[in-house]
């Protein structure tokens, strides 16, 4: 506990507080609890989307209750839980980071895993390295850009790249999908890795190619209500929306895979 | 002597007690990292080459940095302070955009400007070639952009608080503008420039959301210190911390020198 003290206290006197915002939102933020009350969610940052859409169909199908997220990478919201932050229900994007929070006891009851997303190969919209299949990122003097090894996205990139066994020189390991996506987006990078739903996201300035060996690295999304959560009862009911129908609809139209 | 005397005297307490909270307040997640540090692995760690090589590219980068930070920031600060031209207040809180802005964002209003396709970058490219993300120049740029509004800040108040008579006993002599200001007005303002650029370097040194953005990360060529240590924080949070701790020791000792430095000739 208070080595991660000291760590947030290294992140802060090293790296300035870049990118430190919404994590000091959320570990600031207290649990409501007033009329109908206020249901606390930390979720992937690439659940954004989906999750902000479901949680005004919740909203609006119970008068009162507010449903606040906290959005960040996964490995981030994990260590806030584990630190006590006042969360309800924890959506992870990856089975690892989730595996510290209830191995730390921060779970109520078993994670489920709710959907599945895959990598694509993003492109640039005018494609300028003709890039149009996997194999293509191995050619000398394109500029890929890929997740670095310690975030999950770079584990599934190797892992996809590994099936496909095309080697990859990258100009650059990127910190999370979303700064792979913004260098592809920008045409500074030939190419990247990237999951489906990001692509989606980003509208029509990358284009998204498929590959048959992101099957070999799948993401699985669980999510859990965490332990002592303030709103025990609505975290329950929000899991059983994202689980079922409308949750899987809203999902599916992100890009995201029925488990 | 008796005025000597009283400023001398016990400090009162309003001062001394948010002076010594203030510097608790600096120094105890300093003592954190010390006290958490993985000092049986300590060696081992430091000795991993991509340890060395991100130290390595980090002191060049923030050393090149600052010095196209007095290279284009002193004449700016100069002009600010010295010559009268309408605008002048826009001009100076335009200089301090860099400090406001999220650093992440300066790296993307970089990418934009001198990126492949930004709109001076896209010209650099097809006119002779030249890019910079992804290089290790891309990291140099990142951080000049982000640290030369201390040095022009700095630069710029030590020549409001200098002495006007001496510029004008050396125009009056005869002096051209060029002269006066290498001859009179530099040595003149010494230590405030000196002021601006430990703290340029030091901005520099710990550079972290404009240069990952805008240069990209890959060890060696743009992996500095502060990215190392914020991917390090997603598997091996000692690592991490090992990383910060030398950081900020060369820094310290790097500084402290040039302190003593400085202090004893100015």
């Amino acid at each position: 506990m208070r080595t991660w003290i000291a760590i947030a206290a290294a992140a802060l006197l090293v790296t300035g507080a870049a990118g430190c915002g919404e994590a000091g939102d959320g570990a600031s933020g207290s649990g409501g609890g007033d009329g109908g009350g206020t249901l606390t969610v930390f979720a992937a940052a690439s659940l954004t989307e989906a999750f902000t859409s479901l949680g005004a169909t919740f909203e609006g199908t119970r008068p009162g209750v507010r449903v606040r997220f906290n959005f960040g990478a996964s490995s981030t919201l994990a260590q806030q839980i584990t630190q006590g932050a006042p969360a309800d229900v924890f959506a992870s994007a990856s089975p690892a980071t989730m595996k510290t929070v209830t191995d730390a006891g921060d779970a109520a009851g078993r994670p489920q895993v709710f959907t599945r997303n895959r990598l694509v190969i993003a492109v640039p919209k005018d494609n300028p390295g003709r890039v149009a299949a996997v194999g293509d990122l191995s050619r000398p003097g394109l500029k890929v850009v890929l997740c670095a090894a310690q975030v999950p996205c770079g584990a599934a990139a190797a892992k996809a790249l590994g099936a496909a066994k095309v080697e990859v020189e990258p100009v650059s390991r990127e910190k999370d999908v979303k700064a792979v996506l913004t260098k592809v987006g920008l045409g500074e990078a030939d190419a990247g890795l990237v999951y489906r739903t990001d692509v989606k996201a980003a509208g029509d300035r990358v284009t998204g190619i498929e590959f048959p060996q992101a099957a070999q690295a799948i993401n699985d999304y669980p999510i859990v209500a965490v332990a002592r959560a303030p709103q025990g009862a609505l975290a329950k009911e929000f899991i059983q929306l994202v689980l079922g129908p409308q949750g899987r609809t809203v999902l599916g139209r992100a890009g995201f895979e029925a488990p | 002597m008796k005025d000597a005397d009283r400023l001398a005297g016990r400090p009162p307490l309003v001062l001394l007690v948010p002076a010594l909270a203030g510097l608790a307040f600096l120094v105890l997640p300093l003592a954190g990292l010390l006290v958490r540090a993985p000092w049986s692995t300590l060696g081992t760690r430091l000795m991993q080459d991509q340890v060395l090589d991100a130290l390595r590219l980090s002191l060049v980068t923030a050393t090149l940095a600052t010095v196209l930070c007095l290279l284009f920031g002193v004449p700016l600060a100069w002009m600010l302070a010295r010559v009268p031209f309408r605008g002048v207040r826009l001009v100076r809180a335009l200089v301090t955009v860099p400090l406001v802005l999220p650093p992440v964002v300066g790296g993307v209003a970089l990418l934009l400007v001198l990126g492949r396709r930004g709109l001076v970058g896209g010209w650099l490219d097809e006119a002779f070639g030249i890019t910079f993300p992804f290089t290790t120049a891309g990291v140099v740029l990142a951080e000049t952009f982000v640290a030369m509004p201390f040095l022009v800040i700095s630069v710029e108040g030590a020549l409001r608080a200098a002495d006007l008579r001496y510029e004008e006993a050396a125009a009056t002599l005869g002096a051209g503008r060029w002269t006066i200001f290498h001859r009179v007005t530099l040595p003149l303002v010494a230590p405030g420039v000196a002021a601006g650029a430990v703290l340029c370097w030091a901005r520099a040194l710990g550079e972290f959301g404009a240069t990952i953005t805008f240069a990209g990360n890959f060890p060696g060529r743009t992996q500095t210190m502060p990215l190392a240590v914020y991917l390090a924080l997603e598997t091996d949070p000692q690592a991490a911390i090992v990383l910060s701790l030398v950081l900020l020791a060369v820094a310290v000792i790097v500084l402290a020198a040039l302190r003593d430095r400085w202090m004893t000739t100015s």
